[in-house]
């Protein structure tokens, strides 16, 4: 008995070894999937298999989560294979080693960068590669305003203030929402600065932080203060994530907010009815200038830990193919990262078409993208900018300094 | 033929055979011993180790510093807040998980209620500790939302019109991470105790009372000195894990707003995996690890005088 059982251990070992030999899976972390209308993500992964014979196992959790893993995966040389990426974490992981050089596989396998609408690089290596992008305009909840007495939609930060107040004193929703919880502080970059960029404003010069006696940033600290001293913002902004703030909007309990295309399918599925389209960013008042629209994106790389780094370039290749970018840049309401790719919009959602003309007048524009550690950056001009709301710093010069001081030493 | 002739030359080499025999206890213990040194000591060691260096991981050639990272944690005021707040955390948090676990393992030991009854009551207040800690804060992420339910209740009742963000005020928001852990952990002490109560004896309950003491002298003359074992020991396991817990307090206020809410773990967490200091986050561990020892040792020492 002992015999035979041996004998069907050892073979059972034996068949283990060679599947093993036979089959390629590639780990994909992202949060892509969950943001994707159900079984896109899934589908574009098998036909890859059943061109290829290497199989894709999508790792998919919500933004936040994905960050966490991704970052836990970098230091302890457990990431997956290929992992899904935001321009904000790219240096520290090209710092740390922790993710491929593209530049050295790409020239390896003879990959024509050119058709790259762009490439995320660190010490002039490319580390990651935009898959789709996401503009940030403002969406706005129609029949709020209409209900508000609101009869156009706001150009200028007065303007804007004007329809938020409306919005307060005429309905029981509020004008704007800033998600600013410490856990996830990217409301700094697509909800606080896109106001500052959209008005023609820098944070940086040279590279380097730019935030004292800078003017438009000063106004931008002062009008988003008195948002919140005259309680035109949804409360529980301290503790609030996009994920919520997204549910605020989709439940009609605010009338603005700043997001990503990539919730338009989102809010569909939660508010099927609701009336919301897209507008620019209104623009400090007196601005005339072209506006800056927030891009974020989805970037793709490799992590070094990887043993099949030629196979997870294939799948990058596939990917940034034509025809699959575009077929993932119609599902996801987004632009596509390869030039040639040629998108079909004609069926997309009217409000991703009203964001594209958008799109089209500005210019893109990320300051936070390939900043060392820019989350931890976000984070003490989050902690900075509620202090200064919350009246314990007393002027904005002097928040600007603190933020200054303890951005500098991150450089 | 090789197994024969060792056993054969064990058999008649006296020293071998002794050898051998001292080492048969240690051979059981191996599999246990491994276990416990790949994954506790190896981890700890790591973790020390890393502390004193400059940096690691990010850094590829770490210099030793010594002492240099305990040195900027000690004078670093956040850490300062940290440890104020993971004391008022830890501290609410075991006193009510204790009060609240003695309160209903009392009620469900009681004689007024029958087997159905109490079984029931067993299960509902059992269930908080049936969900996991993201589950948890998510619930009640969601009921403390200055449009949940309840500031709803609380406006229905009268009691406030406002619509109070709990976990966005800083006046509130430990104190509500804080009613959540303790919300999410009392059923440990319930279930604990309550088996403790059952392991009374009936006679010493008879005997106070033949001696004249009411209810109450009978709990603090009875029931609390044969529960004190078993008290001890949840205390202090409770102690360890609360200053232990992350995930509650990342998903709800991530520490924040401002640091109101920011524990060692979580500044341990921004340390490491948003600034990339694996050093400093190394050495703050260390830290807890020291005072999670001494509390161990205490431990210890109760039990052996236990025993």
């Amino acid at each position: 008995m002992k015999k035979y059982l041996t004998v069907a251990l050892v073979g059972l070992m034996l068949l283990a070894m060679s599947s093993v030999g036979m089959a390629v899976t590639l780990e994909f972390q992202q949060w892509w999937e969950v943001e994707l209308p159900a079984g896109v993500l899934r589908g574009i992964a098998d036909e890859f298999t059943a061109q290829t014979g290497i199989e894709i196992q999508l790792l998919s959790n919500p933004y936040a989560d994905t960050n966490t893993q991704i970052a836990a995966g970098a230091a302890t040389g457990t990431m997956a294979d290929v992992v899904g990426l935001d321009g904000a974490w790219v240096y520290d992981y090209a710092k740390q080693e922790a993710i491929s050089n593209l530049s050295a596989l790409m020239e390896k396998r003879g990959y024509n960068d050119a058709q790259l609408s762009d490439q995320i690089k660190v010490d002039g290596a490319t580390y990651m590669i935009p898959v789709v992008n996401f503009a940030y305009p403002m969406l706005v909840n129609v029949d709020l305003l209409k209900e508000a007495g609101v009869t156009e939609m706001p150009k200028t930060w007065s303007e804007f203030k004007a329809a938020a107040q409306a919005v307060v004193n005429n309905t029981n929703a509020y004008g704007w929402v800033i998600p600013l919880s410490t856990s996830s502080p990217s409301g700094i970059q697509n909800q606080f600065m896109s106001w500052l960029w959209a008005s023609g404003g820098f944070m940086l010069r040279d590279g380097r932080p730019d935030l004292v006696d800078n003017e438009k940033l000063t106004k931008t600290v002062e009008f988003v203060k008195s948002l919140f001293d005259e309680n035109l913002i949804a409360p529980g902004a301290y503790s609030m994530t996009e994920a919520t703030m997204v549910e605020e909007f989709v439940n009609g309990r605010v009338a603005f907010m700043t997001t990503s295309l990539a919730h338009i399918n989102l809010i569909r599925q939660g508010a099927p009815n609701l009336n919301f389209q897209a507008i620019p960013l209104p623009v400090m008042d007196g601005y005339e200038g072209q506006s800056g629209v927030v891009v974020a994106n989805w970037g793709i790389g490799i992590a070094a830990n990887s043993k099949y780094q030629d196979e997870a370039m294939q799948f990058i290749e596939y990917m940034m193919s034509p025809e699959v970018n575009a077929r993932l840049a119609e599902a996801a309401n987004a632009f596509p990262g390869n030039i040639y790719a040629e998108p079909d919009y004609s069926a997309a959602d009217p409000v991703f078409v009203d964001s594209y003309e958008i799109f089209k007048d500005s210019y893109a524009i990320n300051e936070f993208t390939g900043l060392p550690t820019s989350e931890h950056l976000m984070r003490i001009f989050n902690d900075h900018l509620q202090l200064y709301i919350e009246g314990d710093i007393k002027s904005v010069d002097s928040m600007l300094d603190m933020i200054q001081e303890e951005w500098v030493r991150a450089f | 033929m090789k197994n024969v002739t060792a056993q054969s030359e064990r058999g008649k080499n006296p020293r071998l055979r002794a050898i051998f025999k001292h080492s048969t206890p240690y051979l059981y213990l191996a599999p246990t011993l491994i276990l416990m040194i790949v994954l506790l000591a190896v981890p700890i060691f790591m973790v020390i180790k890393y502390s004193f260096y400059d940096n690691v991981i990010i850094n590829k050639n770490p210099v030793l510093v010594g002492l240099e990272n305990y040195k900027t944690i000690l004078s670093d005021v956040r850490f300062h807040k940290a440890v104020k707040n993971t004391l008022y955390f830890v501290g609410v948090s075991v006193v009510g998980h204790l009060i609240i676990g003695m309160s209903f393992s009392l009620l469900l030991n009681n004689r007024v209620f029958g087997p159905k009854t109490k079984g029931i009551f067993r299960v509902i207040y059992a269930l908080p500790w049936m969900f996991t800690g993201a589950v948890i804060a998510i619930l009640w992420q969601m009921m403390l939302n200055p449009n949940g339910v309840i500031n709803y209740l609380l406006s229905v009742t009268g009691i406030s019109s406002t619509k109070i963000a709990w976990l966005s005020d800083r006046s509130y928001a430990l104190g509500a991470v804080t009613f959540m852990n303790i919300w999410a952990g009392y059923p440990f002490f319930m279930v604990s105790i309550l088996a403790g109560l059952q392991g009374i004896s009936e006679d010493l309950y008879e005997a106070a009372s033949i001696d004249g003491a009411n209810v109450f002298q009978q709990f603090f003359h009875v029931t609390i000195p044969q529960l004190k074992p078993i008290l001890i020991s949840l205390l202090t396991l409770d102690f360890v894990w609360t200053i232990f817990q992350f995930d509650l307090i990342w998903i709800t206020t991530g520490g924040g707003p401002v640091y109101a809410t920011e524990t060692l773990s979580t500044y341990i967490y921004k340390q490491g995996f948003s600034r990339f200091q694996y050093s400093l986050a190394s050495a703050t561990a260390g830290l807890v690890l020291l005072a999670c020892t001494i509390i161990a040792i205490f431990y210890a020492r109760q039990q052996k005088e236990g025993v």
